[in-house]
Parts: C-alpha cells; structure tokens; sequence
C-alpha cells in the first residue's frame, strides 16, 4: 500500500505542472496590455504607454512562452495571483477572505448528504421493493434535468419572494453590524455559524442559518439524488453475493449481516461518487451563491467574469483546480486503504 | 441495433423521451412560422416595449416599435407577447422558440466535437499503449482536475462573450469522458482475433483502428454522447446565465433566464408578480434537458443491466 501511495504521491507534481500551465496557457490568450492590467490597480498607469511598457518589462509578460510561464509560477509561489478589480484588493487576500464562506456552505451541504443520504440508501435497499426503486429513479433523472440556477431562483422564488422566510446574502443588516464592526464579536474561525456560538450569540447563530438554508438545499439536491441511487443499487447488489447467503444460513443475525458484513463492501463504489459528488458542488457553488448572492468565492468569480477581472476569474480558477487535484489524490488514497484489491494490484 | 431501437420505443420512460424530444425538433424546424423573425438575424429577440421593467403575458407591441418596423418595411405578423417580456422588452415567446435552435446546435455541436477528440485520443491512446498512453492519459487527467463549469466560465471569459467561444469552451473542457471509455473498451477488443487477423494481413494501424475497432466500440461512447447533450444545454445556459455566455438578447434560453434574476423577487407588495419571467424559460430547459436523460437512461440500461444504479 505504501508502494501505491507513493506512486500517486509521485504523479501530484506532474499534474500540479499540468494544471498551472494549461492556466497559463489560457492566460497568454490575452495580449501583453490585458495581462499587465491583471497586476495593476491603478488604471492611469494603464493608459501611459511608457509606464506600462516598463511594467510589461518588468513582470515578464512579453517574454517567449516558456521563459514567461517560469516568470508567471514564481510570482505563483510568492502568492502574487495580482489585483481583484472585482473586489477591489490582491487576488489571493480576497480569496482568503472569501474562502471561509464558501466553505461553511459547502460543508453544511456535503455532511447532511454522506451521513443521512448513506443511511437511506441502506434502508430502502433493505426493504427492496419496486416502487421505491421507481421513484427514486425518476426522482434521480428529474433532479438531474433540473438545472441549478432554475432550481434555486424557484427556491429564492418562493421562500423569499412570496413567503419571506429565507432572505438572500449571508446576514442580516443587524447581524452584520454585530459580527464586522462589534467589539465583542470574536472571529475565531469565520465560520459565522460556529464563531456565533462560541461567542455565545444565539441571535446571530440563527440568523446566519436561516441565510443558509436555501443555498444548502439548492447545492445539496442533485447530489441527494445520486448518492441515494448509488448506494441502494451497490447495497442490493451485494446483498445477492453468496458470502452474504453464508453469513445468514450460519445463523448470523440480520442486523450484522447488513451493518458489519454488507455495508462494508457495499459502500466501496460510495466513497469515489462521494469524492466526485464534493467537486461537483465547487462547481455548483458559482451558480448557487450568484442566485443567493452569497458573497463567497463563487459570486466573486461570477462578478469578476461579468467585469471582465481576468485576475480573480484566474486565481479562482487556480484555487478551485488545486482543491480539486488534492480532493482527487485524498480520494484514491481513502480507496486504498478501504480497498485491499486496490492496495495489492 | 434492431433490438435496442425496439426496446426504445417499447420503455414507457423513453418513449416520453422521444415524443418530448419530437416536440422540440418540429419547434426548432417551424421556428420561422411560429416566430417570424422581424429583423435579418433571427437570432435577435426583438422588442415589445423599451420599458425596464418585465412586461406580462398578452403584451401588445408598443406603438413606437410598431411605428419603427414599419417604416423598416417589416410586416408585423403578429403583435402580443403571449409569454410576456423580460425586463427591456425582450419577447419571452419568441426568444425560447428560436432559443430551441439555440439548444440543439449547441448540443450537438459540442458533443459531436468533444466525441471525435475523445476517439482521437482515447483510441490512439489504447492502441499503441506504452508510453504514449501514459502521456495521453496523464493529458487527460489534468484537463480532469478543473470543475467543468468553473473551467467553461475562465475559458469564455478569456475569449469573449459569444455562442461560439461558449462552445469552445465546453468542447475544450468536455472530451475527457470520451476518452476515458474508448479506451476502455479498445484495450479489451484488441487482444480478440479479427485484430490479431487484420495485423498479420499487414493492414496500417489507422486503418485497424478506424475500419475494424471503432465500429465494434463505438456503442458506449454514442451512448455516453446522447446523455451529455442535455449537461451541455445546462452548462452553456449557466454560463449565459452567469452573463458570460450568449450576449444580449440573443434568442437563447440561458439568456431568458439570467434576465429572470433580478425580477424573480417582484416589486414590494406585489411577490411573484413576474413569474413568467422564469417559469417559461426554466419548463423550457427542463424538459429538454428531461428529454435527453430518459432516451440516455434507458439506452444505459440496454447497453449495461449492471450499471443500471449508477448516475
């Protein structure tokens, strides 16, 4: 197994240079002029030619190609992703900024899903019969056919629009005040929901979860979908297998036939759609926090393509991809150690 | 290929697939008589009203467009928007009944292209093995490495706004699976016999491959393409959507519906005023997307009993 983790570990440096330069591939798309703008934020320095000239000079980028993409991964290294005109500060301090949000929606999202959506697709593979296997078919293809910024305006639709109970954006006007300028409102993790309780504030705590019901469910119902069909058809299909037959004619009680003998094997193919079904929700989440104006990273990225900020939609980019590379390699890994026929082939 | 056309046809789930889909193909072919165009482009959703706000169902054309057309020489045929107005007076009606062209071409278009380099890649890579499969598929691992979306969204935000650098973009970012499973069923059809046959009669590689393997595995990845013609719909609408996709009030559903965003809300006191906003272009999307999905759903279950839970 080690042999195996090494091997995969040997490959991230391959597709980390891969990632960065088909980025930089795209990137070169844009002429000199547009490429320096991504550094500068004062747009007078654009418009002297002089200056700019020797800002071309200066960051490399009228450089040939290879010479170029070294330039351009050594300012990476240093962080230097250049200037969010979006948000109106550097590229990399806007994405820590931001990262926090989209990650409490993205885990309040993800862990409903794996624990509960797991549990169902055991049960209703254990009580198999075909008008659940129906429904939940066509509940799948349907959710699946539903796009998400379609799904989430109805949602904004009618629990906004008409009931007015779930407000888009983060927080309250009021919570905001409280949580950026209140003196006795500590940032621990920038995670509102969790930094309001350590604070002790109730009032905030509930606010935030009701800014993040709608996005959560919006993200969460296609991944509900798919992951409840692939574990109750993965279930059922190892309930058939003859060892399943052995434990039972041996006396062994139902309960441990399912939770310690099925489950176990049952939820190998779980764990690669679960991985997957995480990425998919990065991707998910420029179109669910655009319709809940949610200010996370997403909504940022959707505002900078809007205003043509070449810089942040890259550094999005980026950010996105080597979560994603890392995502992947966590994955394999877990795969590894869960399955032995992976381990030793 | 008898039998899967007949189980098609005999699959209640697919047989609602095709009819749906029938229904958009009559709509894309009649557009020019269910929605004459008014202006030389068709692809121009024209104007009820210059007002910014969403106009209701049964709108009637205002009188200074009116006025503007027929002095153009323009025959007005018909004067209603009998879905309403998006905000600025683009007619619903007439921008998802061309917006259907919109969807197919850009459906077809993209997976069509993003097959052939699939093939390309996916067979060659299969064939000679060795080194060049590991190249080709570490290649393809990496374009694997970028959501789909976010990758679609910095391609086309690079290249500019336009239908046709969307379907670049998703073409650029959309061959992987193609790939993928070309290869799979390559390394397991070129151990058989007739290949084996085909290579001591001295025939070229490339001829091998396009004459003797790919019509015996091409199934899956037909099959695979049929199901992403509705994902390609929705990505490229969510681009529009995003607002870096078509440009303005180009007839195209995405477009409909990134419109719909600011009016969903409605103004205060009045909730859900401007429903049609997105109800008709959202059923419109839906149940073409619905469509592709139960075709490619029952042709999975035909090609593959055992991958029938998969999604």
């Amino acid at each position: 197994m080690v042999a195996y983790i090494i091997r995969r570990l040997l490959l991230l440096p391959v597709i980390l240079f891969g990632v960065t330069f088909l980025i930089f591939c795209m990137f070169s798309l844009l002429s000199p002029q547009e490429r320096l703008a991504t550094y500068v934020n004062n747009p007078a320095t654009l418009k002297n030619p002089q200056a700019s000239e020797r800002l071309i000079r200066k960051y490399h980028l009228n450089d040939p190609f290879p010479l170029g993409y070294i330039y351009w991964v050594r300012r990476l290294a240093k962080f230097d992703l250049g200037w969010s005109k979006a948000d109106n500060q550097p590229v990399w301090d806007a994405i820590c900024q931001r990262f926090p949000t989209t990650l409490e929606l993205v885990i309040y999202s993800v862990i409903p899903v794996i624990l509960v959506g797991i549990w169902l697709g055991v049960i209703s593979a254990v009580h198999h019969n075909d008008i659940v296997d129906q429904s939940i078919r066509v509940i799948a293809i349907v959710g699946w056919s539903l796009p998400t910024f379609i799904f989430g305006l109805f949602v904004l639709f009618i629990f906004y629009g008409i009931l007015g109970w779930l407000p888009p954006g983060r927080l309250s006007t009021w919570a905001q005040d409280i949580v950026y300028t209140g003196k006795h409102f500590h940032s621990y993790t920038h995670l509102i929901t969790i930094d309001s309780l350590l604070n002790g504030n109730i009032p905030v705590f509930l606010d935030a979860l009701r800014h993040l019901v709608a996005p959560i469910i919006t993200l969460s119902y296609i991944s509900w979908a798919s992951l409840l069909r692939i574990t109750r058809s993965s279930m059922l299909e190892t309930l058939r297998k003859d060892y399943i037959r052995t434990a039972r004619s041996k006396g062994v009680d139902e309960h441990s036939v399912i939770h310690k003998h099925a489950e176990k094997n049952a939820l190998i193919p779980v764990v690669t759609v679960a991985g997957m079904m995480i990425i998919g929700m990065l991707g998910g989440v420029v179109i669910t926090e655009t319709v809940f104006t949610y200010p996370g990273m997403g909504f940022w990225a959707a505002t900078a393509a809007q205003q043509l900020d070449y810089a942040s939609v890259i550094g999005f980019t980026l950010f996105f991809a080597s979560i994603m590379v890392l995502g992947n390699l966590a994955v394999d890994v877990s795969y590894a150690l869960i399955d032995p026929r992976v381990r030793l082939g | 290929m008898k039998r899967t056309l007949r189980k098609l046809f005999s699959n209640v789930t697919s047989l609602i697939g095709i009819l749906l889909l029938l229904f958009f193909v009559v709509i894309a072919i009649f557009a020019p008589v269910i929605a004459p165009p008014l202006s030389d482009d068709p692809y121009n959703t024209p104007r009820m009203s210059w007002d910014i706000n969403p106009q209701p169902p049964g709108f009637p054309m205002s009188d200074n467009i009116r006025f503007i057309y027929d002095t153009m020489g323009k025959k007005v045929k018909w004067n209603k928007a009998i879905f309403g107005t998006e905000g600025g007076g683009y007619d619903i009606f007439y921008a998802l009944v061309w917006g259907t062209r919109t969807a197919f071409k850009i459906g077809i278009i993209t997976v069509a292209s993003s097959m052939l380099i699939g093939l390309f890649i996916g067979s060659i890579s299969a064939y000679f093995g060795g080194w060049v499969d590991e190249v080709l598929m570490r290649i393809t691992d990496i374009f694997l490495s970028f959501p789909f979306l976010v990758a679609a969204m910095v391609l086309t935000t690079i290249l500019g706004k336009g239908l046709d650098k969307v379907m670049i973009a998703l073409i650029t970012f959309g061959w992987m699976g193609y790939a993928r499973v070309i290869r799979g069923s390559i390394l397991s059809a070129k151990e058989e016999t007739y290949v084996m046959a085909a290579k001591a009669l001295g025939i070229k590689d490339g001829r091998i491959i396009w004459r003797h393997l790919l019509p015996n595995t091409i199934f899956p990845v037909l099959v695979q393409g049929s199901m992403n013609i509705g994902s390609m719909v929705i990505t490229a609408a969510a681009l529009s959507f995003l607002g870096v996709g078509a440009p303005m009030g180009y007839a195209d559903w995405g477009q409909m519906v990134s419109f719909a965003r600011n009016w969903i809300i409605g103004a205060p006191g009045h909730a859900g005023q401007y429903w049609y906003t997105v109800f008709y272009p959202g059923i419109f999307i839906v149940l073409f997307v619905l469509a592709w999905n139960l075709i490619g759903d029952t042709l999975r279950d035909i090609l593959d009993p055992r991958l029938r839970g998969e999604l």
